[in-house]
């Protein structure tokens, strides 16, 4: 990739940092990341069916180790999701579930080298591709905005439309505040999405970040810094794992505070 | 941060993959957990109530074993007391069955003694009768002296 140190290293971050980018209309908003995409559904599908093909099968007997596995993921959600939500949980389990583990799988495309995806595609022409979609900005807002329209959505069907818009206007200052407390509700309502999805981008950002200047090192021309670059790239690999992890589990439970929120009368 | 046309897709995306979820993952998954929670909970009790059948029949065989026990020793002390009294009554009947003997052999004797006695005395009677009338030599009318000499048997 980079030859010389100083300019190389700018350019080869810039290069990692520009997306696979499929412009449909000639300029503005009409256009598609298509690694983002791409890893994206495959990771998705892979989630899929993986999970149905155990759910398929599942029996009540003694289940197989598979089955055990995913078991084990489900309650595990299922668990937080009963922590939190006290009412029927067959819309908000299999959601808190698909955003584990979605985001788990594609935080986890961050483990892999970060030039592997990118070299690979490179032999099919193609130049740039970033590997991990919760890296990329529309990844996280596009879940983070479905979470939005799901709160608006539970609001309104636990507590009616009169019931939500007397909550909005009235909520917390009383009736005589009502459109000081609309714009404080409004603003409440729009950090939610903002600050889920902005906390996974940043940190998946960062890391991705952290694994190219580290990978920088590797042709910096000295073997020292070829042997720090192996020692950080381990290390911050390792860190990583938890920061995934983290990341995932902390989408998740957001997710669910916030739609139990929606539930819970003021 | 360059928002475009990614976010739509994505958002249609996970729609798709949460009601995958909803539909195809989640409820079979619950339901076999679900399923095995209430197979567990009724293996568990049904070993509870079999511990319990188990202990319960225990007491009942030791119970019965006592029983048992007890039954046996009374029939074996009502034996040993039949035993004991069918000998008691063995000695009783013996010993009654000798006295018998005994005074039957003892009625005989006396009853052979007197007649042995009697025969004697008839026959000591006519001896003295012939002895007297050898001796008077001449015949004593047997039937005049009759009298004289039965009373004279019975002083012998």
């Amino acid at each position: 990739m980079a030859s010389e140190p100083q300019g190389g290293l700018t350019e080869y971050i810039q290069h990692h940092l520009t997306h696979l980018n499929f412009r449909v209309s000639p300029s503005g908003f009409w256009s598609f990341h298509l690694d983002s995409v791409s890893v994206s559904l495959a990771l998705g599908v892979i989630f899929c069916l993986w999970f149905w093909s155990k759910a398929r099968k599942a029996t009540s007997g003694v289940p197989s180790k598979g089955q055990a596995f995913v078991e084990i993921v489900l309650e595990f959600v299922d668990g937080q999701v009963k922590d939190v939500f006290h009412g029927d949980r067959r819309f908000l389990g299999p959601l808190a579930l698909t955003v584990f583990v979605w985001v788990f799988l594609m935080n986890a495309m961050d483990l892999l080298p970060v030039d592997l995806l990118p070299v690979i595609t490179e032999k099919f022409g193609v130049g740039h591709f970033r590997s991990v979609p919760t890296a990329d900005v529309n990844m996280t807002f596009a879940m983070s905005l479905t979470v939005l329209i799901l709160v608006i959505f539970y609001s309104f069907k636990a507590k009616g439309f009169g019931g939500y818009m007397h909550e909005l206007f009235t909520a917390p200052f009383g009736k005589w505040f009502a459109p000081f407390n609309f714009a404080l509700n409004l603003v409440e309502l729009a950090s939610k999405p903002v600050s889920l999805a902005m906390r996974l981008f940043g940190n998946m950002y960062a890391g991705e970040l952290v694994f190219m200047l580290i990978a920088g090192l590797f042709s910096a021309g000295s073997w020292l810094l070829y042997g720090m670059g192996i020692i950080g790239y381990t290390v911050w690999a390792i860190f990583h794992i938890l920061i995934i992890s983290i990341q995932a589990f902390i989408f998740m439970v957001l997710t669910i505070v916030y739609i139990s929120m929606a539930h819970d009368h003021h | 941060m360059d928002f475009n046309a990614t976010l739509i897709g994505e958002m249609i995306a996970f729609a798709f993959l949460i009601l995958f979820c909803v539909r195809f993952v989640w409820p079979h998954l619950t339901k076999a957990i679900e399923e095995r929670q209430l197979k567990i909970a009724e293996g568990l009790n049904a070993a509870e109530r079999a511990h319990a059948e188990l202990r319960e029949a225990d007491n009942k065989a030791a119970a019965e074993v006592k029983q048992a026990r007890q039954q046996a020793t009374e029939i074996i002390d009502r034996a040993q007391q039949q035993a004991n009294q069918i000998l008691d009554k063995a000695r009783a009947d013996a010993v009654a069955e000798i006295n018998r003997l005994k005074a039957a052999a003892q009625d005989d004797i006396a009853s052979m003694a007197q007649r042995a006695r009697e025969e004697l005395r008839e026959r000591v009677g006519s001896l003295a009768v012939q002895g007297a009338s050898k001796i008077v030599q001449r015949e004593i009318d047997a039937a005049a002296h009759k009298a004289l000499l039965d009373q004279l048997a019975t002083e012998i």
